[in-house]
């Protein structure tokens, strides 16, 4: 379906767009997601997602369909006719293909990190560098309002390319949350420019 | 056991959709979903699973909150929308993603955004 067409400034015509909020277990996915979002994060576990190449999706032994995955998501409702949902991604690694579902489509995803546990979202940063185009930022969650390290050093234990915004927020704040996913918008606005 | 009754029903979820797992249409899981013109005798004809979808798109809601709110697989939930959307009985809205997001999306969403900030 080719949705290009459709008027941009009618009013009946409520669009939506989508953020991915993505790090390991532990680092503030759903506190973030929940500072923001107008209903308490609708927490799934009945999720499922396509069967797998080769899979008999009515065979009931196969555990590539029966899998079920805990994942948070929040809604605000921008204007009228605009509403941005935010969706955390399942913690565990052997979830990937429902990282690329849930991706798809995504203005952009903000990788929440832990200065604690760095490792917790190495996964992550390394999926959006080399298994997504999405554009991503990275930022560091300070539960205790302070930053243990310098955001420089963060970014070299992390290796992250120079390009990459990294900045900091609070998870359980709405303003600071707020600003990190405003953020993510202007680096995709300046990626978009940079591809006319 | 709970466990037989959750496998019964996935069976049969995969049932209605006769294996189907693919959509012809573009659905994402924030993909808005509302029905156009609302029909009570087409909603009562309806199997029980398309007939709650039916009604819940009463009001625009999302794939993944469909899902959620029904606990019916993401996938099955793209077949059953499917199924509705080319009998026009449901209305697929477009996304950000449809438009690449241009610039005057990514404003109101950056604007939105600051206004939640302020």
């Amino acid at each position: 379906m080719d949705s290009r067409n459709y008027p941009l400034d009618s009013s009946s015509l409520t669009i939506s767009a989508k953020i991915v909020v993505a790090g390991g277990f532990g680092v503030g996915k759903t506190t973030l997601v929940g500072s923001v979002s107008e209903v308490p994060p609708i927490n799934t576990e009945a999720w499922m997602t396509e069967a797998g190449e080769g899979v008999d999706p009515v065979d009931p032994a196969s555990t590539k369909t029966t899998t079920t995955v805990a994942m948070d998501f929040g809604r605000i409702t921008l204007q009228s006719d605009l509403v941005l949902y935010l969706f955390g991604t399942p913690g565990q690694a052997r979830f990937w293909f429902l990282w690329d579902d849930l991706c798809r489509g995504a203005l952009g995803a903000v990788v929440l990190v832990d200065t604690r546990k760095l490792e917790e979202s190495f996964a992550a940063i390394n999926y959006f560098e080399n298994d997504s185009d999405i554009p991503f930022v990275v930022a560091v969650n300070m539960f205790d309002g302070e930053l243990a390290h310098d955001l420089e050093e963060v970014r070299e234990a992390l290796a992250l390319a120079p390009d990459v915004p990294l900045t900091t927020c609070d998870a359980r704040e709405p303003g600071s949350t707020a600003r990190s996913l405003q953020e993510l918008v202007a680096y995709t606005m300046s990626r978009t420019a940079s591809y006319p | 056991m709970a466990d037989t009754a959750m496998r019964s029903r996935r069976i049969r979820l995969y049932a209605l959709t006769g294996g189907r797992t693919t959509s012809h249409y573009h659905l994402l899981v924030e993909t808005l979903i509302s029905v156009p013109n609302y029909d009570p005798e087409f909603s009562s004809n309806l199997l029980p699973e398309s007939r709650a979808l039916y009604e819940r798109a009463r009001k625009t809601i999302s794939i993944a909150e469909l899902s959620a709110h029904l606990t019916i697989p993401l996938g099955v939930i793209r077949v059953l929308i499917s199924d509705l959307a080319a009998q026009e009985r449901i209305f697929i809205h477009p996304t950000g993603s449809a438009y690449q997001y241009d610039r005057i999306i990514l404003e109101k969403i950056l604007d939105g955004l600051k206004k939640l900030s302020a």
